[in-house]
């Protein structure tokens, strides 16, 4: 067991350095000479030089690279093009704006599937089953920020129920679980972001439960006399660790895939944070954001892997 | 199949060999089909994807109007409004023949990805898992490296640094769905390339290439082919999501996700205007999951 923790976790690294050198290569799909990005157009040559030394142009890429790995790792990601601050701290602020989105919206997916899902395998083949197909079918296909804008539609601008934008009344950034007017924010963009998850959740809980539910040990329950709930019991504990499973890699998914949803609802977050930067062209913040939600999906992957293993000791890993 | 029988004598077995690509037969296709003809719902979406096709492709001659006319004096119109049929835009184009026009750059959007992806993850996969080794650990290992990505992410990502564009998009697209392609061409590859068949063509002389060509391929195809079918959908979805965060399509264009992003700002105005050139999306992404699905159960392919 805890041999194949350090490997896992070992493997995990490799991982997280070529996940850096793709960030660190993005700058070289950028058209043009990353320079031009730094500088004003008519800058003269004395000041393309003192750039080009200062930013480590004038090295082999790969000391480019090593150079900016060092800083990377002591957190520094550089400064914003567009409002000259460390790209770190405007990436951290948003963060915690998306884990809230993230984390709601995978939580009460996980709830709502879980159930369908349960009864969907207990029924196959009856009403609730075709419904739930339907819907999983639907939360993988729907756009999310088309849905995001007919919910606006709905609740915004026919009812006026809801907020259409942003997060709080004056333009704030800093989420509270205690605001009301916070909340109210959240609530259509957490609604969105729950349609992919729910679906593929409902779909793996189906077939795990339905799978449980064909093996022996299912009729020997039934023979001794138990319960059809007590059944449905044994099969969901036994199903549970790979619904979790795919719960965690979902919840990556939502943090790393938040961008459409952000930029309909402007919500604060990484995604936002991130469409900003490709509108304005700020490459160092759009590296740094891609970097930083990336090591964030590496490691959602490892835990989940490692709990994976912790709650569900049938998966030996030699 | 039973080709190892000690009575054929070599030339036998290579004739064939040449003659028999492996597993697959006419009676395998003509189950395929009777279970697909039992399938209302795979054939009735294949009939909406037909139909959005052919709609895209007749758009000159079927549109009612020209997408790119401006009009100052009719922008934002309700549904209905004078010979409007579905509304105007914000710059007064008629939005009936804007969505007859957009769905060729988002049907473009959506299946080139996923073809480019195909040829070239396709034959990653099939290399890796045929030859095994250092080859099969180089390629894969890389491969690995941009499940590091969540898709949507890493679209953005390589789109964002290489700046807007139908071509840059189709790219980015392209390298989102190199990987799993790979990955899947990849282990069915490695399966059939143990079983006792191929073992029997090595040993009966047959090149490497023949080998894969009749052997292997036929195997492989199938599994590819479906993973991709249903690969795009996503990639119309991702690439709507592009051109919607500027990143795809470029103005003034007609496509589906770009129309979503410009008509946003009228959502006071005309809110369910603004909602339909997403509906356009769902039902082609769906049609197309559902297309995939079907086809998937009617060849029996497991993944």
């Amino acid at each position: 067991m805890w041999s194949y923790v350090l490997r896992r976790v070992l493997f995990a690294v490799p991982i997280a350095l070529g996940v850096s050198m793709l960030c660190f290569g993005l700058i070289f799909l950028a058209p043009g000479n990353p320079m031009q990005l730094l500088l004003p157009a008519d800058a003269t040559a004395e000041a393309i030089e003192i750039i080009k030394k200062a930013y480590g142009f004038d090295k082999p890429i790969p000391l480019q690279y090593l150079a900016w790995l060092q800083k990377a790792v002591t957190g520094d990601l550089g400064l914003s093009i567009a409002n000259r601050r460390p790209v770190l701290e405007e990436v951290l602020n948003a963060l915690s704006n998306t884990v809230v989105l993230s984390l709601a919206a995978v939580t009460i997916a996980f709830s709502l599937a879980f159930v369908l899902g349960t009864i969907a395998a207990y029924f196959r083949g009856g009403v609730i089953d075709r419904g739930v197909t339907a819907m999983s079918v639907m939360g993988v296909s729907v756009p999310n920020y088309w849905l995001g804008m007919v919910l606006i539609i709905i609740f915004s601008v026919e009812l006026g129920w809801l907020p259409a934008t942003g997060m709080g009344a004056q333009g704030s950034t800093d989420f509270s679980l205690f605001n009301w007017e916070n909340m109210k924010h959240a609530i259509l963009p957490i609604f969105t972001l729950c349609m992919i998850p729910l679906g593929i959740i409902m779909r793996t809980t189906r077939s795990a439960v339905a799978e449980v539910l064909n093996l022996d040990f299912v009729q020997t329950l039934r023979a001794k006399g138990l319960g059809e709930l007590a059944v449905v019991r044994h099969a969901v504990r036994n199903a549970l660790p790979q619904v979790l499973a795919v719960m965690g890699l979902q919840f990556g998914y939502l943090m790393g895939g938040s961008i459409l949803v952000e930029t309909i609802f402007t919500w604060p977050g990484t995604g936002f944070l991130l469409h900003k930067a490709i509108l304005t062209r700020d490459l160092p913040v759009l590296q740094g954001t891609i970097l930083v939600l990336s090591l964030i999906f590496v490691a959602v992957n490892l835990i989940v892997d490692l709990a994976q293993t912790w709650v569900d000791p049938r998966i030996k890993r030699a | 199949m039973t080709m190892t029988s000690a009575t054929l004598d070599l030339a036998q077995l290579k004739a064939m060999h040449d003659d028999q690509p492996a597993m697959i037969s006419r009676g395998y296709w003509r189950t395929v089909g009777a279970r697909l003809s039992r399938d209302p719902v795979t054939l009735c979406f294949a009939t909406v994807i037909a139909a959005i096709v052919l709609i895209a492709l007749l758009a000159p001659w079927i549109a009612p109007k020209d997408p790119f006319k401006t009009s100052m004096a009719y922008r934002l119109k309700p549904m209905g409004f004078r010979d409007f049929l579905l509304g105007s835009d914000e710059l007064g184009r008629d939005i009936l023949s804007r969505l007859i026009w957009g769905g060729r750059t988002s049907l473009l959007m959506g299946l080139v990805p996923v073809a480019v992806a195909l040829l070239i993850g396709g034959t990653l996969g099939v290399v890796a898992g045929y030859v095994g080794g250092g080859v099969n650990m180089l390629i894969m290992r890389l491969m690995d490296l941009f499940y590091a990505f969540p898709s949507i992410l890493l679209a953005v990502a390589i789109s964002g640094a290489m700046g807007g564009g139908m071509v840059n998009g189709m790219i980015a697209l392209s390298m989102v769905f190199i990987p799993p392609i790979c990955r899947v061409a990849e282990s069915a590859t490695t399966q059939v390339r143990g079983l006792d068949f191929v073992e029997a063509a090595r040993a009966s002389g047959g090149s490497t290439g023949s080998i894969i060509a009749h052997h292997v391929l036929g195997n492989v195809l199938g599994p590819v082919f479906i993973y991709a079918s249903g690969l795009v959908s996503v990639s119309i979805l991702i690439a709507s999501g592009l051109s919607f965060l500027g990143l795809g399509v470029e103005p003034p264009t007609p496509d589906w996700g770009l129309m979503l992003s410009t008509l946003r700002q009228a959502i006071y105005v005309n809110p369910w205007v603004c909602a339909l050139p997403g509906l356009a999306i769902f039902i082609t992404s769906l049609s197309f999951n559902l297309v995939s699905d079907g086809l998937r159960q009617a060849m029996d392919i497991r993944m």
